[in-house]
């Protein structure tokens, strides 16, 4: 077992999101994009492109990542981290599903490097 | 030595397989008594499928007789369900009054059918789909024929929807999710499933949500209703939704139950006396509902009786549907990561699917359809964690082909049937290439051309039909390269078109399976070139993919750099009023707009609004009268026009008039690209048709009408299509030269560069000379129309995709910390 001390907070279900799609979670000033994949995996990110802070809720979900609905950067769902020749890293939280329930832990993330 | 007493609670599989393993190591060590609550002896539970399709009987598939018992010194209480254990005492009682003593138990007892708890559900004729007793419900009630639905379309419901089949019943299935077993396989192997059933003759209805079932006044079900209303008459109503551990027995005597039966690697429960193991159990927070984990729990406890220190750790599954001419197998986890590879094999003639992906070189999950040979070499290549990097390029091909050739991408084109249409300008089959090919030793494109015309005419079609000849010639020919629509496929943007008319594909699914997509679910550039191609050739039947769309086209409002939107309003024609300014600036100063400007297209954007405030804007909006301007559209954007014969003295037409027309008949329609109009009502033009999409410039003798002009990225004059006498004969050519484009464009394509690709005097001729077609294309746009007018504000004003406006959760700083 590791140390760490995590922190779920459940923030809704399944069924709140579409497939290839979406939604947002507010936590004060900080926007949380969830997003629900074609295979209903989950995962969470905030909601800022590493290029010019985009809503990546906006964009289109394929195969494992979004893409950025300014400019086109697609970004890693899983590890925030913008793919082929763009460089840059939107932090990542971890997520549980639980019976279709959505857990997130907003305590934790793989920061930008 | 005095024997050890075993006793066991169920007599299924599981149990079945631990007898075995137990009796192979020591056959002495154990009195064993079994008690189980149906009145059988064990069976092979997995063949109840062909069972009900009548290709097995219940004497093919059990699997323990009374003779075994018998040899094996086994007592077997049957139809005796243990009501209660007592574990001080260690004994268990049954209802029918027999008590036993053990020195260790096994709970074995299983599963029950989950029932979906609608209105009816206690109707006589409202069966599940899990034990022998179920089978012979329904055998009976498909000798009285009739409609059968079955609620589920996962493995059991479509194995029980194509036994009832077989049997004669004519059979729905009624599925949640948009695609059948999504547990099991991806899309795109869904899709194939539920052509497979379709073609059988077995009704699928995907999203199809249960809302009541109907009963006579007999209590006796006579029908469903669905949550949309929709109504569907049924002697029998099968419910196959899912399992759930029976664990009332073990909950009632103080074991710790969670989902199912806990236990412990070594299958033990939080008695130490007692093992569970089988559908019943939660091992590691997983419960069970395939064979394979319980014949391997079976060994661990077998070992275990013994005095050994087995472990179970958990299993890898596969699945595979057990009906008869569909070959489906799927194994292991195949969700997407970014740390994961997938290598898809699509052959349409064949109607094969086969994908696996791969996670640091190694199998971690497979689905195959179609042909299914090599499942359990990709199963043993992921229980084993093999590393594959050796065989990677032939992978897929399966174990025989290691070394095989690379993927041939002609194998759509040569999987078409000898009557589709290749050139639909001329109306061309593949049969007739093919054979003139063969006729007259053709070897050129231009041969090809000269005498079938296909290709002769728009030329959109000219790849297809240099794979046509390179089927048809081998490497004698040798076609020039497509640029591939994307990294998803190496066909190009006609060549999609023209499959997608030529095949009747009408999903995205199925256009990718179809010709062949080499990703899973495509990228952010096909999924919307696909879905307007779909909307545009399918009008009536294309269910549009919102998910596809670019979020302009999904929330209808344009998204701004800093995340807020801008709002356009359409005012026909350029034309508004004072009601109108006046609502317009009511919503500005009730919602704070922080900006507001005139745009090119003569009209009024408010931009810098939040997403949260869109519906509420628009509802104020349309109380006015307002409807969306689809300033955001890949399709008609604005008419601008000039105040022509109303006002200006050099009017020659009535140019406002007829821009309003032209807006009024060609709003809400989607095209390649934006699409923008202007009418001007004399050569002095001062509407600046003559840089639009689609311009017209009124003379005294009638109308010129001019299109292929740009002033953007690229800055050039108009075309002039042509000269017409009246308003109608103006409207009828600007809907057909919009529709030739709509069914050509490529997605971006703007109409100027689709012009040049095509060709001025084609379109002119199609156009101007070709009085059928261009009626055919009218007539076309008119019906496309009949789906598309429809304003998108007022219908999320009224409740429509209210998911997209608000956050799914606020978080207070107490639950976040």
């Amino acid at each position: 077992m590791t140390a760490d001390i995590r922190n779920w907070v459940h923030i809704g279900t399944l069924e709140d999101i579409p497939r290839e799609g979406a939604r947002c979670v507010k936590n004060g000033d900080m926007t949380i994009a969830v997003f629900r994949t074609a295979k209903d995996d989950v995962f969470a990110l905030e909601d800022k492109c590493p290029h010019k802070n985009g809503p990546l809720s906006q964009g289109i979900v394929h195969d494992g990542c979004v893409t950025c609905p300014l400019h086109n950067w697609v970004i890693s769902l899983e590890t925030g981290a913008a793919q082929g020749a763009d460089e840059g890293r939107t932090a990542a939280f971890p997520v549980r599903l639980e019976d279709g329930r959505i857990l997130i832990d907003l305590s934790y993330s793989h920061e930008a490097v | 030595m005095t024997k050890q007493k075993l006793v066991i609670v169920g007599n299924g599989m599981a149990p079945g397989r631990m007898l075995e393993n137990l009796f192979e190591k020591d056959r002495d060590a154990y009195e064993v008594t079994i008690f189980n609550a149906e009145p059988r002896v064990n069976y092979n539970r997995l063949m109840l499928s062909p069972v009900l399709s009548g290709e097995k009987t219940y004497e093919d598939i059990i699997t323990h007789g009374d003779d075994w018992y018998a040899d094996h010194g086994v007592t077997l209480h049957k139809g005796a369900r243990i009501s209660g254990i007592d574990r001080q005492a260690k004994t268990v009682t049954s209802e029918t009054g027999i008590t036993a003593s053990y020195d260790k138990l096994v709970i074995a007892t299983g599963s029950s059918p989950f029932i979906i708890p609608l209105p009816g559900k206690d109707l006589d004729g409202v069966l599940t789909y899990r034990d022998l007793d179920d089978v012979e419900k329904m055998l009976g009630a498909a000798k009285r024929a009739g409609r059968a639905v079955v609620i589920g379309g996962g493995l059991l419901g479509l194995e029980a929807a194509a036994g009832l089949k077989m049997q004669g019943m004519d059979v729905t299935v009624l599925h949640l999710m948009p695609t059948l077993m999504e547990r099991q396989l991806d899309p795109a192997a869904g899709f194939l499933l539920e052509a497979e059933f379709k073609s059988r003759g077995i009704d699928v209805r995907t999203k199809a949500n249960s809302h009541e079932i109907l009963g006579d006044d007999a209590g006796r079900v006579r029908g469903i209703r669905l949550d949309d209303g929709t109504e569907i008459a049924a002697s029998i109503i099968v419910m196959a939704v899912g399992i759930r551990p029976s664990a009332d027995l073990a909950r009632a005597v103080g074991l710790e139950v969670n989902r199912g039966v806990l236990v412990g690697d070594d299958m033990r429960t939080s008695d130490p006396d007692i093992f569970s193991l089988g559908e019943c159990v939660e091992h590691r927070g997983m419960c069970y509902g395939l064979v394979a984990p319980l014949y391997e729990m079976a060994g661990v406890i077998a070992d275990n009786l013994l005095g050994g220190s087995s472990e179970y750790t958990g299993s890898v599954t596969a699945t595979k549907l057990k009906v008869t001419g569909v070959d489906l197998y799927s194994a292991g986890d195949f969700s997407e990561g970014d740390d994961r590879e997938e290598i898809v094999l699509r052959d349409a003639s064949a109607g094969v699917y086969k994908r696996i992906v791969l996670k640091d070189n190694k199998i971690v999950g497979a689905v195959l359809y179609g042909e299914t040979s090599d499942g359990p070499w990709f199963f043993d290549l992921l229980k084993k964690g093999t590393d594959v990097s050796d065989m990677r390029e032939t992978l897929i091909f399966g174990q025989a082909y290691q070394g095989g050739a690379p993927l041939d991408p002609t194998a759509a084109v040569a999987a078409l049937p000898d009557d589709a249409e290749i050139c639909g300008c001329n109306g061309v089959c593949k049969g007739k290439i093919v054979a003139t090919i063969k006729e007259k030793g053709l070897t050129s494109l231009d041969g090809v051309r000269a005498h079938t015309k296909a290709s002769n005419s728009c030329g959109t079609c000219m790849g297809l039909v240099e794979q046509l000849m390179q089927v048809t010639l081998g490497d004698a020919y040798n076609p020039a390269a497509v640029t591939p629509m994307c990294g998803c496929t190496h066909l190009g943007h006609d060549d999609v078109r023209r499959l997608i008319k030529s095949k009747e594909l009408k999903s995205i699914p199925a256009v990718m399976q179809e010709l062949e997509w080499t990703t899973s679910g495509g990228c952010a550039k096909c999924r919307p070139a696909l879905n307007y191609y779909l909307v545009s050739d399918w009008p009536d039947e294309y269910a549009d993919d919102y998910q596809s769309r670019f979020i302009n086209e999904r929330v209808h409002a344009n998204i701004q750099k800093d995340g807020t939107y801008s709002v356009v309003p359409r005012m026909w024609g350029g034309m508004t009023s004072s009601k109108e300014l006046r609502a317009i600036a009511d919503v500005v100063d009730k919602f704070n707009i922080p900006a507001v400007k005139c745009t090119g297209g003569q009209r009024i954007d408010m931009l810098g609004i939040r997403k949260e405030d869109l519906p509420a804007v628009w509802a104020d909006l349309g109380k006015a009268g307002f409807v969306s301007g689809q300033a955001y559209a890949k399709g008609l954007r604005t008419v601008k026009t000039c105040v022509g014969t109303d006002w200006c003295r050099f009017g020659t037409q009535d140019s406002t008039g007829l821009g309003i027309k032209l807006e009024k008949f060609m709003w809400g329609s989607w095209t390649p690209a934006k699409l923008k109009m202007a009418v001007s009502g004399c050569p002095r033009n001062c509407a600046e048709a003559t840089c639009k999409d689609i311009g017209i410039i009124c003379v005294d003798s009638g109308y010129e009408i001019h299109f292929a002009g740009a002033a953007g990225l690229d800055i050039k004059g108009t075309e002039v299509l042509g000269m017409v006498k009246t308003e109608d004969e103006a409207i009828e050519h600007v809907a057909a030269l919009a529709q030739m484009y709509r069914e050509q464009g490529h997605y971006l394509e703007r109409i100027y560069k689709w012009a040049k690709r095509i060709g001025l005097d084609e379109i002119r001729r199609q156009i101007m000379d070709d009085e059928a077609m261009r009626k055919a294309y009218f007539d076309r746009f008119v019906f496309s129309q009949k789906f598309a007018q429809v304003d998108p504000w007022s219908e999320r004003v009224s409740g429509k995709d209210k998911h997209e406006f608000k956050p799914m959760a606020v978080l207070t700083k107490e639950a976040a910390e």
